[in-house]
């Protein structure tokens, strides 16, 4: 185990791209994650893990180099906020359609255009649902806190080379601005080429007593296009059985219960602690993972509850998939602020006591 | 004599070179594109670093050059090639990066990833493809049409004001401190195909020892584009294209 440090959530990707052996980071300054970059520059991860840090000239070609480093096995990340991620789409349609394990971050920010530089939820749409065109997912994790922002760096390398995807670190900009402390793990050496050709045989690693490898997402034929797209729903569903990861705060007697990811969990567990105080049994589910989406967990607590109110950065996203998983049988609430307003535990418990009196 | 007794090995005096794979080519006859893969599989072949190189096809005709060349391949994104060879390059300096564009992918769509590119002086190959039309599209304009010069969305001919000018990129990439050698050349004439070999052979060289980018311009034909069958299209080029697209080395340092 390493030290213990002080720092902000878009410092601790940095740090937690080097400690977890990462390859390449290629990137292109938007507030508010900047600091990624900024850190891995001051760092010079290349004099000691040999880690490549580049600034690209624009989204687009920082995730199309994700896209060049990822076809030789390498582990590749890139960092932006939510106008970097519509441009990012294309390219993270083709790493999803060619099968490739990268490392996305979103810390987000208000929209919709140029928008504000405060937090937002408002992209759950675009990376939870695909974002790019055609039929796909990617895993989608929601830090809450500067350690899930340090932790979840290699944890998406190894969902990502799982299931041969782009894992999306979904954070917000409350989550990259703020300080807090981080427990640093013991770090993990990059692979090496012989590694390398053993975890991903696919890679280009240079023709040599192999067939040649090829990435690519085209398929002209529909059959073996539809091939790769069986493929790609399979791993969905495997994701769904294997890797949905949540949090419980005080669902064990609750009567109703908050749906919050990122900093608005936090937020959200402040106004459980409140209605608490006041005799009401309220619990709070966290997404960790947006997709795979928790649908059997609150399936399980649907039973116990009066009623659910999702709430969110946003006018009302993720509380489609609440309201899918809940399907009825309770009524399902939502609060949001948008615009880059985030709202405070008063309000949203006022929120919640004017759904369920 | 019988076909068996001349088909012996000492008598062979050309072979197909043997990094160019056995599928039937999808271009058009006249095309330039199966020259152009033919020169690299040879200078691949000749340098010994089929082990060592990685090519990255574009979005156009040439997207399926990952059937003919036998190295590995990256399929890229319209225009991205140059991102994508970035960062294989970076990640792999021992290997020999090229990428192989067409004037929409590279011109167009991709001109940002180019221009940068070959700025920040990656040390990749780029073969540049300059048909002067959107081949596997259907005979579109291109960045370089000639003014004056028809296709199904010029049905006129290039009109400057309408359309805007031929973009010569090639002078552009030429201005740029990261490029160490940019070169037009062409493939109609066996001392044409020579040449341009010459300039591939020295382009791959180049990118071994930290030099820049080495930047090839092929200027080419595209016969069902252009709507002019093969020997006439390489008139027509050397008549219409030439003169706007002058071939030599621009910059060799």
């Amino acid at each position: 185990m390493g030290d213990k440090v002080l720092m902000k959530g878009n410092e601790a990707l940095a740090y937690g791209a080097i400690d977890c052996g990462a390859d390449g980071y290629f990137g292109y300054p938007i507030t508010p994650q900047s600091e990624v970059m900024e850190t891995l520059m001051k760092e010079m991860p290349w004099e000691t893990t040999g880690m490549v840090v580049l600034q690209a000239e624009s989204e687009t070609a920082s995730i199309n180099m994700v896209y060049g480093g990822a076809c030789t096995g390498k582990k590749c990340m890139t960092s932006t906020s939510s106008p970097g991620i519509s441009l990012m789409c294309e390219g993270l349609s083709y790493l999803a359609g060619a099968e490739l394990p990268c490392v996305v971050v979103d810390v987000v920010r208000g929209g919709p255009g140029l928008g504000t530089i405060q937090p937002g939820q408002g992209d759950y749409f675009q990376m939870v649902k695909g974002g790019g065109h055609g039929d796909y997912h990617t895993v989608v994790l929601s830090p809450a806190s500067v350690q899930d922002m340090y932790d979840f760096v290699g944890l998406g390398f190894k969902l990502a080379f799982k299931y041969l995807t782009p894992c999306i670190i979904l954070g917000d900009g409350v989550i990259g601005q703020m300080m807090e402390k981080v427990q640093l793990r013991d770090k993990t050496p990059r692979w090496t080429e012989e590694e390398i050709k053993k975890i991903s045989p696919w890679a280009c690693t240079g023709k040599k007593g192999r067939k040649r490898n090829v990435i690519t997402s085209l398929a002209l034929d529909p059959s073996v296009m539809e091939e790769t797209n069986l493929r790609l729903q399979a791993r969905y569903r495997k994701m769904e059985k294997e890797d949905v990861m949540f949090e419980n705060y005080k669902t064990e007697d609750a009567d109703y219960l908050f749906v919050a990811y990122g900093c608005m969990s936090r937020i959200g567990e402040t106004a459980v602690d409140m209605a608490r105080e006041k005799g009401i049994k309220v619990g709070l589910l966290r997404p960790i993972t947006l997709f795979p989406f928790p649908t059997a967990e609150i399936d399980r607590l649907v039973p116990q509850l009066k009623s659910i109110m999702s709430i969110e950065l946003s006018s009302g996203q993720m509380v489609e998939d609440v309201r899918l998983a809940v399907n009825g049988r309770v009524p399902v609430g939502f609060y949001g602020r948008m615009g880059g307003s985030v709202p405070s535990p008063e309000e949203i418990l006022n929120a919640l006591m004017n759904f369920i009196k | 004599m019988d076909v068996k007794d001349i088909i012996k090995p000492e008598n062979m005096v050309y072979g197909k070179t043997k990094l160019l794979t056995d599928n039937i080519l999808h271009y058009c006859p006249g095309c330039s594109h199966g020259v152009v893969h033919k020169l690299i599989a040879e200078v691949i072949d000749e340098m010994g670093i089929q082990d060592k190189t990685i090519g990255i096809s574009p979005v156009g005709c040439a997207v399926f050059a990952y059937n003919y060349i036998d190295i590995d391949w990256e399929e890229a994104a319209h225009g991205r090639a140059p991102a994508l060879a970035t960062a294989t390059k970076r990640l792999n300096p021992d290997k020999y990066v090229f990428t192989y564009q067409g004037d929409g992918d590279l011109a167009s769509i991709g001109t940002a990833e180019i221009m940068h590119a070959c700025n920040r002086g990656e040390n990749i190959v780029v073969i540049f493809i300059n048909n002067a039309i959107y081949g596997m599209t259907g005979g579109q304009m291109a960045p370089t049409t000639l003014l004056g010069m028809k296709t199904a969305t010029t049905p006129y001919g290039r009109r400057a004001d309408l359309n805007g000018y031929p973009l010569k990129i090639t002078e552009l990439i030429a201005q740029l401190e990261g490029t160490c050698y940019v070169t037009r050349q062409s493939v109609e004439t066996a001392p044409a195909v020579r040449k341009a070999k010459k300039a591939i052979r020295k382009a791959f060289e180049n990118s071994m020892m930290k030099k820049g980018t080495s930047f090839v311009e092929i200027v080419s034909t595209c016969n069902s584009g252009w709507k002019i069958p093969p020997v006439k299209a390489n008139k027509w080029m050397e008549e219409n294209m030439f003169p706007f697209y002058p071939l030599g080395d621009m910059k060799d340092r």
